[in-house]
This record gives structure tokens, C-alpha cells and sequence, in this order.
């Protein structure tokens, strides 16, 4: 009886109402693990980690030559959702994403949501990420995020809160895929019983998604690595193979008469869509940083003359900013006449005086965030801070106030997890993957992911997180 | 496809052959020394490193040729890049720049085989690796199975094939050079029971014995080097892995519309063979015969280089 000894702590927990009663819809898969042994249920844990290092999918451990790799964590006890709950997170998603795209258009061309003071106009301009360059250009699909990860949190209460929009280039939907693959042969009998709406059609849905960023017939799609050094490499490799596309690095690609080329055993290919995984300013050396070996010189010259897609846009990411992400919910209001179906986290903005000094005056209860920075860096948690981590971010709060946003520390949903001492609850967040052209395609799952650490809050893999299936089922 | 896959691809299968020729030259020597009495012989080691054409690495960093030191510069020497586990490492090194044109069941053998390198190297011990240099070589049979079952006879297929091809070929002629040039003492020791004994493991090193003793019955040093360097259709013949490699090099010629200049050095190749026979190569000396053909296989990588990966 593994969950006889099972505790939700007064926490919400995605598994359990309360101790020993399993949610309704969490009982079959419940019921298998408290049929199997603690030694089998070990062995299917063991056997799907050597899986996925046989596998290779991993990072490797710097500082180590000729490479020690390690596995990101995979637990094998899923997080499920219902088929009720995900409607209303799938409307919700879809309303944000196309807030968010109106707004990044209106942004580079009228910019009527600053003319209307719904939004600071300093605060979009001083952006890190708003890029003048794009001024006035219209992408292809009138589309500007096309691929996206929106991070959901969920409060003591059960309620979902959106923790962050990401825009750029969200990662993570590799171990989405691989996560289920495990997941299946983990609890085969558990699955099945439950009904679990599929995920494997996703790099399909990109693909076509990609393709029809192009008038061609037939384009040429290329996924954009920065090489395989990138700790998100695997899964650069990973969508190229499974929508049998060229994955190129960028000396693989070069620039004449205004076209993009691949540089191909038969000379050169003309390229039509680009899924780059580069960060904007890496994009081209001429356009923006002289110094990126990362990119193709004079890519966004062939962008501008509509010879070429890049998804996502270059420019997008002034919607990731965290500071303007405290005004998606106004923006859904702006555009679409809607309350935003899926709420904020309360959200201090650094910039504004009075918040700064409210900021300021809490830090050991609040969360604070640098605005363009993800991953878990430059982050402070309040109530697990040391006095002199605060006061190193208090002086960076006053020296570049725009750089910062705090919010509360959310008291986050924990899911049973398979831990060395048995199985316990562990604090989790979720990330679905939003898929825009002229439609947009939520993608019914989506990465858990899951602080392994006893009552850490931090779910990032670079600090100690590991990822859980997610299973969304069927009404 | 892309020069650098192609690049890629094309280094990867060379860099598996040749880890699994070293692994191959390793074992059959221990057997040999074994059968001769001589494992304590430290000067039966020494053409080992000679076959791998990196003496003069080794004599910097090592004092003598023992066997301690010679298994540790072959296996698992990190700065010996001709090392089994340099050649695992690179091999797959360039299997994960390619990642998504290999088919999962090719990556993850070369993903497996990368593993069991470097759980061997970490425990530092030489002591019995026979299991070993045999799971490499039964590794180099799951990779050229898995190229042959899993993937498209495409352009990737033929760039991995013309790899292994040139590579092989060369391993071959290394192997008999040593033999032939380094381990002959003296005249009267050609026919000798000792020397069958050496011919016999130059074959088990390129698994020909079984095939060689079927067509000749007994060993004789002449029809051994007949056999690894002419035979029509033996897969690690010279002659027969040249003209494999001729074969790719073809259809990747026809497939990129490539200019014919390179098909030239491979014409110079084989037609150097063409013109040698076994008389001849005796005649004018094994160990000429393998140098220029060695040079001329040198100039056709290079312009492989030129054509498709620059």
C-alpha cells in the first residue's frame, strides 16, 4: 500500500482530495501502483531512466571532457487532468495567445494600446527585447508567436494562474513526447483504463504549421540550431527528425540575391521557412550583434523582403518581457473585449515607485523575477532567502528598477512523486504548447514539471527539477 | 543533404571501423602471444603501435612498449585520437551533430556502444578486456547491420558507406605491412610452423580464416596476402572494400551531379590494383606495394574532402 502512508499536507494535490481518498479521476492509476510491489514499482522507475539514457536523451555535465551525461529526471507517477478542467485551460490559452499576437502587431505598427494609455509606453519601448528594427513589418499569417509555452500554476485553492508567457523560443515539448513514450510502457494497463487524449501528433501539426508560412508548393523547412553544445539540443534534433526537416546550424545556411540557401552536397537549396531556436539578437551578425557565430549575415534583410519565415518572429519577445506580462490581462480586455479566462499571478512592478518601495519593504515573502531572464536565473525567493541575497537584490532592484517584477510566493499544487524515501508530494508547475498561424492548435498536454527537492519551489532542470507525464483526458 | 552532415556522416562510419580494427589487431595479438609463449615478449607489442601509425605519439608520452602500456595508448588513451575510445567518442560525436538523419535504432547502438567505452575507461584497470574488445567489434556488426536494415540506400547511406569502405581497405593494409615488413625476422622464417601461426591470426584479425581455409586448406604467407589484398568478393579484401567504396562514390557522384574530377582519383585507385598481382607485389616488395597504395587512397579522402564537405 504505497499512498497508505501518504500525506497532502494541506496542500492542493493533483492526485488526492485528502489523505487516502484519490480524485475520482486519479483512482485506476492509483490503484494499479498500490497493486504493484515498492521493488517493481522501483524497477519501472530504474528501467525508464536507462531508456532514456540509452536514448541519449540528455545534457551533459560541464567541466567534464569527454562527457559524464546525466538524464533530466523523469518521474514516473502522472499528473492527470480532466477533460473539464482542460476546456476551460484550452479556451483560456487561446484567448491569451491571440491577445498576445494582436498585441506584439500593434506594437510594430500603430501601437494604439500606448496611444490609449492601456500600457505604459516607456515600459514597451525600454524593452530588451522590443526590436525598432521590426518596426512596420508584417509577418507571414499576420502571425507572430507561433510557437509558445504558457507556464500555469495551480494555488492551494486548485485555481490555474498564468506564471509566465513564453514566446521566444520555449523548450520542453521534446520530453513531452519522450515523457509519454516512457509513460506508456511505465503503466500500460493504467493508461489504457483512463482514456489519455494523445500528444504524439504534435510535431505534425508544426510541421504544418511551418509550411504554411510559405506560398510554395513545396517549401524547403529548416529547424535552427545553435549547434549541438546547446543544452536544448536534443530536442532541436529531435523535432527535425520528426518532421523530416534539415536541422542547420548557421554556418550551414548563407545568404545571395536576396534569398535564403542551405549549403547542400548539391549545391545550394533555397530555404522557404525557418523554425530558428536562436534568440533574436543571435539571428544575424549584420543586423544585430556583429559578433553572433550563431546566425546567417543578412537574414533579416531576406526576412524583411518576405523571401523567407522565421518563426517565431523576430521582435516577439517584448511580449515575454515579465513586466508587460502584468498588462496581458488588460490587453485581453483592449483587444478582445474579455475578461482573461485564465488570471494573472498579482504582479509588482519594480518600475512603478510605489510598488518598488512595497517590493522593497516584503522581500522575504515575495518572489522576485528579472524580466528577461527564464530558467530560474535571477531569480529570489523570499522566504527562502538569506539576508544578504536580499540585500544584493534590493540594490539591483533600486539600480535598474525596470529590470525587475516580484510577486507573491504561491503556495503550488504538489503531485505524488516517487521519491528515495517513498512516495511523497512535490510542488509542480504545467506547460501546454500553443500552436498559432491563421488557427491556433492547443496541444492536449504539455510539460509537468516537478521540484524533486523537498519543498523546493524551484522546477527548473538546471536546478534540481525533473518533468512528470501529463495526462489529459478525454470528457 | 548538407556538406556538413555528409561530413559527418562519412567521419562517423570511419571512426566506428576503425575502433572496431583496433579492437580486432588488439585481441588477435593477446590470442598470438598466448600461442606463442611469449606474452611476456615486450617486443611482440611494439607493431601494434606501428599499425596504428602513431609510434612517434606514443614515444613521447610512453617509456617502452609493454603491454600494460600499450593496451592503455590503443583503448582508452584520450589523447591518442586513433584510441578505441577517441574513436567511439568522435563516432559519436558526429552521430549527435546528424542526430536527425539516423534512425533511432542506429543512434541509440552507437549511443550504447559510446557507454560501455567510457564504463570501461573509468575503471582503469587493464585487466581482462578480451570481453570487451569483442562487445566492440560485435558493436561494429550492430552498426553496419542497422545502416543496412534502417536506413534509405541514400546519399547519407553511401557517404557512411564509402567511409567505412576506405577505412577498412586501409586497416587491411596496415595489418598485412606490419606483418610483413615489421614482424619478419629473417628469410627462413617464412613457411616456418611459427610463421603459419602469425598468418593464421593476421586472418582471424579480419575474420578470414575460416574463409581463407576453405579456398586454400593450408597457410602460406603468399596466398594469405593474395587473399586480404585480391579477392574478388571477400568483405574486408582490399580489392573488394575498394571497389565497394567505388560503388558509393558513384551514386553520390550521380545523385549531387558532382564534376567527375573526383571519380578520376578513384579511377587511379583501382586501376593500381587492377595492374598489380600477387607476383608482382612480391616481387617489388609488400611493403612498397602498401605505401603507394596508401597515398593514393590518402589523395582520394582529401579530394572527397574538397568535393562534398567544403
Amino acid at each position: 500500500m504505497h499512498f497508505s502512508q501518504y500525506h497532502t499536507d494541506g496542500f492542493y494535490d493533483e492526485l488526492f482530495l485528502s489523505d487516502g481518498q484519490p480524485r475520482p479521476e486519479a483512482a485506476p492509476l492509483i490503484a494499479q501502483i498500490n497493486a504493484l510491489s515498492s521493488k517493481d514499482l522501483r524497477r519501472r522507475q530504474r528501467a525508464a531512466e536507462l531508456a532514456m539514457f540509452q536514448q541519449g536523451i540528455t545534457f551533459s555535465v560541464y567541466g567534464d571532457r569527454q562527457g559524464h551525461e546525466k538524464i533530466i529526471p523523469f518521474d514516473i507517477l502522472p499528473r492527470i487532468i480532466t477533460g473539464q478542467t482542460w476546456a476551460v485551460l484550452e479556451r483560456g490559452l487561446k484567448q491569451r495567445i491571440l491577445a498576445l499576437n494582436t498585441f506584439i502587431h500593434d506594437i510594430y505598427h500603430d501601437q494604439n494600446i500606448l496611444r490609449d494609455g492601456v500600457i505604459p509606453r516607456e515600459l514597451v519601448l525600454s524593452s530588451a527585447c522590443y526590436l525598432p528594427a521590426c518596426q512596420g513589418l508584417t509577418p507571414p499569417k499576420n502571425t507572430w508567436a507561433h510557437i509558445a509555452g504558457i507556464d500555469l500554476v495551480r494555488d492551494e485553492q486548485g485555481m490555474f494562474y498564468v506564471l509566465e508567457d513564453n514566446v521566444r523560443c520555449p523548450s520542453g515539448i521534446s520530453y513531452v513526447l519522450e515523457n509519454r513514450t516512457m509513460q506508456k510502457r511505465t503503466f500500460p494497463r493504467a493508461f489504457e483504463a483512463m482514456r489519455v487524449r494523445p500528444v504524439s501528433n504534435y510535431p505534425n501539426q508544426l510541421y504544418q504549421m511551418l509550411r504554411r508560412l510559405s506560398s510554395e508548393a513545396d517549401p524547403t523547412v529548416v529547424v535552427l540550431t545553435p549547434g549541438m553544445y546547446n543544452s536544448a539540443y536534443f530536442e532541436h534534433a529531435f523535432l527535425a527528425q520528426q518532421m523530416g526537416v534539415f536541422l542547420a546550424e548557421g554556418a550551414d545556411l548563407t545568404v545571395s540575391g536576396g534569398y535564403v540557401w542551405l549549403k547542400t552536397t548539391r549545391g545550394l537549396k533555397k530555404v522557404d521557412v525557418i523554425y530558428r531556436r536562436i534568440d533574436d539578437i543571435f539571428l544575424d551578425p549584420v543586423a544585430f550583434r556583429p559578433d553572433s557565430l550563431l546566425g546567417v549575415a543578412g537574414l533579416m534583410d531576406c526576412y524583411r523582403r518576405g523571401t523567407v519565415a522565421l518563426a517565431n518572429a523576430p521582435g516577439t519577445g517584448v511580449a515575454d518581457d515579465k513586466a508587460i506580462y502584468a498588462y496581458v490581462p488588460a490587453m485581453i480586455r483592449y483587444y478582445l473585449g474579455e475578461e482573461a479566462i485564465i488570471p494573472n499571478v498579482p504582479t509588482y512592478l519594480c518600475s512603478d515607485d510605489a510598488q518598488r518601495q512595497y517590493v522593497l519593504d516584503n522581500l522575504e515573502t515575495l518572489v522576485v523575477k528579472a524580466v528577461n531572464l527564464s530558467g530560474g536565473y535571477g531569480m529570489l525567493i523570499g522566504p527562502k532567502s538569506t539576508a544578504e541575497e536580499r540585500n544584493t537584490f534590493a540594490e539591483a532592484i533600486r539600480t535598474n528598477p525596470r529590470d525587475y517584477i516580484a510577486q507573491p510566493t504561491l503556495s503550488l499544487s504538489r503531485a505524488p512523486t516517487l521519491t528515495p524515501e517513498g512516495i511523497e508530494g512535490r510542488h509542480v508547475d504545467f506547460r501546454p504548447y500553443v500552436l498559432s498561424s491563421d488557427e491556433v492548435f492547443v496541444l492536449p498536454g504539455g510539460l509537468t514539471r516537478v521540484a524533486l527537492v523537498k519543498g523546493s519551489l524551484v522546477v527548473n532542470s538546471s536546478q534540481g527539477g525533473g518533468s512528470k507525464d501529463t495526462w489529459i483526458l478525454e470528457d | 543533404m548538407l556538406s556538413r552532415v555528409a561530413n559527418a556522416v562519412y567521419w562517423m562510419s570511419r571512426y566506428l571501423e576503425r575502433a572496431d580494427n583496433v579492437a580486432r589487431f588488439i585481441h588477435v595479438n593477446i590470442h598470438l602471444m598466448l600461442d606463442l609463449g611469449l606474452e611476456h615478449d615486450n617486443g611482440r607489442w611494439a607493431p601494434l603501435v606501428a599499425a596504428s601509425g602513431d609510434d612517434e605519439d606514443f614515444r613521447r608520452r610512453y617509456d617502452d612498449h609493454n603491454e600494460k602500456n600499450v593496451l592503455h595508448f590503443l583503448t582508452f588513451d584520450e589523447e591518442n585520437p586513433n584510441s578505441i575510445l577517441s574513436c567511439i567518442h568522435r563516432a559519436r560525436e558526429n552521430a549527435r551533430t546528424v542526430r536527425e538523419i539516423l534512425s533511432s535504432d542506429l543512434w541509440m547502438a552507437i549511443n550504447d556502444v559510446h557507454h560501455l567505452t567510457q564504463k570501461q575507461a573509468r575503471r582503469r584497470k587493464i585487466g581482462d578486456l578480451q570481453d570487451f574488445y569483442l562487445s566492440i567489434r560485435r558493436a561494429g556488426y550492430v552498426f553496419t547491420g542497422l545502416l543496412e536494415d534502417t536506413m534509405t540506400h541514400g546519399e547519407a547511406w553511401h557517404f557512411a558507406d564509402l567511409g567505412r569502405m576506405l577505412e577498412r581497405a586501409d586497416k587491411t593494409a596496415r595489418i598485412l605491412d606490419v606483418k610483413y615488413f615489421l614482424l619478419l625476422p629473417s628469410l627462413e622464417y617464412f613457411d616456418s610452423p611459427y610463421d603459419a601461426v602469425e598468418w593464421s591470426a593476421v586472418l582471424k584479425s579480419v575474420s578470414a580464416f575460416e574463409m581463407y581455409l576453405k579456398q586454400h586448406h593450408t597457410i602460406n604467407y603468399k596466398n594469405v596476402a593474395d587473399f586480404l589484398i585480391f579477392h574478388p568478393s571477400f568483405p574486408r579484401s582490399i580489392l573488394r572494400c575498394t571497389h565497394q567504396a567505388a560503388r558509393s562514390l558513384h551514386s553520390i557522384v550521380a545523385a549531387t551531379a558532382s564534376d567527375t574530377d573526383i571519380e578520376q582519383s578513384m579511377s587511379t585507385l583501382r586501376s593500381f590494383l587492377a595492374d598489380a598481382t600477387i607476383e608482382s607485389v612480391l616481387n617489388h616488395g609488400m611493403h612498397e606495394f602498401i605505401d603507394t597504395f596508401q597515398t593514393h587512397s590518402n589523395t582520394l579522402d582529401r579530394d572527397i574532402s574538397q568535393t562534398f564537405f567544403a
